[in-house]
């Protein structure tokens, strides 16, 4: 049995979305761009995907949504598309110490253009306080930037609250939406946001594309110059099979999404639970409860990662030590570490991402594997040799 | 041929790309027995500037690319592990404050003993395997008398590398697999070509392979700020101009050093407390009696009294003649039966049973020796 929680990282491609998908990468092969008939089937596909995106998000108005090639090129369009665009008014942008390495990286390199970036901290369990974002922004301050739900631990920020002091002090506000879309019931206007990035292929979608939801009024500049699609936003012929494709796997998350939120999280404490109860000294990474249902991040005490996930993988379960991104970076995760945790927690500490596809026979096969992996490598890291001919 | 193995356990085969452990990991696969590949990715993640980029060698970033097709030719599983810290906290700190204490290291030496026979194999036994094999020539096998796990010298003597592998304990030597340790190099290839592995044709890795041409630059990039310019002076104390920084030297070094003579002269030594280079003439840097520190034995358990053996001072050096002498701690004093040339502190000494010349009794490091007193 071969058993893949690792999610966040990526999902399968949903079948339905692959027949939504397929006559645009077949016969319907049109750019919307062209006058002709070819053209118009093609761009009245990329406008009702538009539009069902829009609506997922509680958006009204459908041009509100820029297909992007990804998330990152949505969070870096957001971050570099109003540093541009406000840096006549003030170049301070501020984010949170644990975002994705697609606005962290992003921030970075406006740092070294000569903006100032404030990095907020989070406590111990991952959550962000409203305060800091309200003590943190300045007269010059053009952009605050702040992820949805942590890719590693799950764990969510109260958009909401820090929309509404964005709002107040006239700042543009940002969300990576990436982990949490589709997941949970999101509302651009409840969360008070002015910008949000999404990605298909965290949602059972195709790889390749993501959007990004731009409130009318926001002052932005395009990153890729060419053509006027997008409204002149983001050039280049749309991706208009992929683009059907995200909007078909946003429908299929929204359909009974309470009921498998529900569900992934009794999965999710389960495999909690009886890891917990089989193993001492496993510690879980993140708040309680103020969290996507499908994610947890345990520490192994005695443990390491990079070891777990080979160890797993050799028993064919898909796990990941942090972000897939930065697997192999020698840096410990940057999340955990911005959480204050000890470097021995963070480098015993593993992701599980649960899906549409996890059953609760995976999460036993699972319950059923870890344990005598971690106990083993308890023995071998406090310096015991496993019998010869010993195998998992 | 099948090789001869009482594991039932999973193998870890350290992969760096290269046509050995290609044909290691090949000739494990072929007996059937559960194998996955590991390639230690020793590299910073790739950057537009990364010197890594400009040369190939062992474990650099395209022979990372070149295990793993390797790997998915022989369809087993295989994985690349992030070693950028640790190859950086065991083998290149270590390489460079050598170099910086006037000494010449040997990088594969801690490469062996602490990552590829020490910490994977520590995370293999941690995955359920119980062995590690290399691309290494070298032989292991056991003193039927004592049970000891032996090293031996690979049936190939151009390509034998248990000069590198003297640092291994028993727990590590009962643990390791040199599939290729008893095949002719030309043998590999052969192998590599039936097999039609990609890599049958590369050629083979430089000594130092995280150095990609000239040390000195490598030095000066990694602790310029350590090296300073000094003196160079003959043994009889007189100057003879500038040096760069003792670490930019190595002794028997003549070339380089910028200075003009009636007679060649030589490093014959590096002094870190004075920084400076002393010089001589070529019999100055002929010694009989070498002592060397952190000694690892391994065909016996101790030395209990003087032996007789072949003692290799640096990787080309045909093995001379010796008697060992034990001494306090894990220090042995080596005489030579012949003065030897330019032994350079730093380098390990290794070792052979003087009565099984293939068999390696011990290793370990030429401590810098009194040379100005001769």
């Amino acid at each position: 049995m071969r058993v893949y929680v690792d999610h966040n990282a990526t999902t399968p491609l949903a079948p339905e979305v692959l027949a939504a998908m397929t006559p645009y990468l077949t016969e319907r092969f049109g750019n919307p761009s062209s006058l002709h008939a070819w053209g118009q089937e093609a761009r009245q596909a990329l406008e009702r995907a538009r539009a069902a995106i829009a609506q997922a998000l509680g958006a009204i108005d459908k041009d509100t949504i820029v297909f992007t090639a990804g998330g990152t090129e949505a969070d870096n369009l957001a971050l570099l598309g109003v540093a541009a665009a406000q840096q006549a008014r003030g170049r301070h942008i501020v984010i949170s110490a644990v975002e994705h390495h697609a606005v962290l990286h992003t921030a970075a390199y406006l740092a070294r253009l000569g903006f100032e970036v404030t990095h907020l901290p989070v406590d111990a369990q991952g959550l962000l306080d409203p305060d800091e974002v309200r003590r943190a922004i300045r007269p010059e301050t053009v952009l605050v930037s702040l992820m949805h739900a942590n890719n590693e631990t799950g764990v969510l920020f109260p958009i909401g609250r820090m929309g509404r002091i964005c709002r107040e002090r006239g700042v543009t506000l940002h969300t990576d939406a990436v982990q949490s879309f589709g997941k949970l019931p999101l509302d651009v206007d409840g969360l008070e946001v002015d910008l949000l990035s999404l990605s298909g292929h965290k949602i059972h979608g195709p790889k390749g594309i993501g959007a990004l939801f731009v409130r009318r009024g926001t002052t932005m500049r395009p990153l890729i110059h060419g053509g006027t699609q997008e409204r002149s936003r983001r050039a280049g012929t749309e991706n208009v099979a992929a683009a059907v494709g995200l909007a078909r796997a946003a429908e299929l998350m929204l359909q009974g999404q309470e009921g498998e939120a529900k569900r992934l999280a009794d999965l999710r404490d389960r495999l909690e639970l009886t890891l917990m109860a089989a193993l001492p000294g496993v510690l879980r990474n993140g708040h309680p409860t103020e969290r996507l249902p499908h994610t947890t991040n345990l520490a192994f005490a005695g443990a390491e990662a990079e070891s777990l996930v080979v160890a797993l993988d050799l028993c064919g379960i898909g796990v990941s030590s942090g972000a897939a991104c930065s697997s192999g970076s020698p840096e410990p995760s940057h999340v955990l570490a911005a959480m204050g945790l000890p470097r021995e927690r963070v480098d015993g500490s593993i992701r599980f991402s649960l899906g549409r596809g996890t059953t609760p026979e995976e999460i036993d096969r699972v319950v059923e594997v870890l344990p005598p992996i971690v106990e083993r490598m308890r023995r071998v890291n406090a310096g015991l040799t496993p019998a010869a001919g010993v195998r998992a | 041929m099948t090789l001869p193995l009482e594991t039932d356990g999973r193998i870890a085969v350290a992969m760096s790309g290269g046509v050995d452990s290609a044909v290691a990991a090949a000739l494990l696969a072929r007996q059937g027995l559960p194998v996955v590949g590991i390639t230690l990715r020793i590299w910073p993640s790739l950057r537009p500037t990364d010197p890594a980029q400009r040369f190939d060698s062992c474990c650099s970033p395209g022979s990372v690319e070149d295990a793993r097709s390797v790997a998915q030719a022989l369809g087993i599983p295989h994985y690349v592990l992030n070693y950028e810290a640790e190859f950086d906290r065991e083998v290149i700190q270590y390489f460079t404050q050598a170099y910086l204490n006037g000494e010449t290291p040997n990088p594969c030496v801690p490469c062996n003993s602490r990552l590829k026979f020490g910490s994977l194999l520590s995370r293999a036994r941690g995955w359920g395997a119980t062995r590690v094999a290399t691309g290494h020539y070298g032989r292991v096998d056991r003193d039927p008398v004592t049970g000891r796990h032996r090293l031996r010298r690979a049936a190939d003597p151009r390509k034998d590398q248990s000069y590198f592998l003297y640092g291994l304990t028993q727990d590590q030597l009962a643990a390791c697999l040199f599939p290729v340790g008893h095949l002719e190099k030309a043998e590999t290839r052969t192998i590599a070509r039936e097999l039609g592995l990609a890599v049958a044709e590369k050629p083979d890795s430089q000594e130092i392979c995280f150095v990609p041409r000239d040390y000195r630059a490598y030095l000066r990039e990694r602790a310029g700020a350590a090296i300073r310019p000094g003196v160079i002076r003959d043994t009889g104390g007189t100057a003879h101009g500038r040096h760069a920084g003792v670490a930019f030297y190595t002794v028997g070094q003549r070339r380089g050093l910028g200075i003009g003579s009636p007679q060649p002269l030589y490093v014959i030594d590096l002094d870190p407390a004075t920084n400076e280079v002393i010089v001589g003439e070529d019999r100055e840097l002929w010694t009989r009696e070498v002592e060397v520190d952190r000694v690892n034995l391994i065909a016996v358990e101790r030395l209990d009294a003087p032996q007789r053996v072949l003692a290799k001072i640096r990787y080309a050096h045909t093995p001379a003649p010796a008697t060992a002498f034990p001494l306090a701690g894990d220090r042995v004093r080596l005489a030579f039966d012949d003065a030897q040339r330019a032994v350079a502190p730093g380098q390990a000494a290794v070792f052979y049973d003087a009565n099984d010349p293939e068999l390696v009794v011990g290793g370990g490091t030429i401590l810098r020796q009194c040379k100005i007193s001769h």
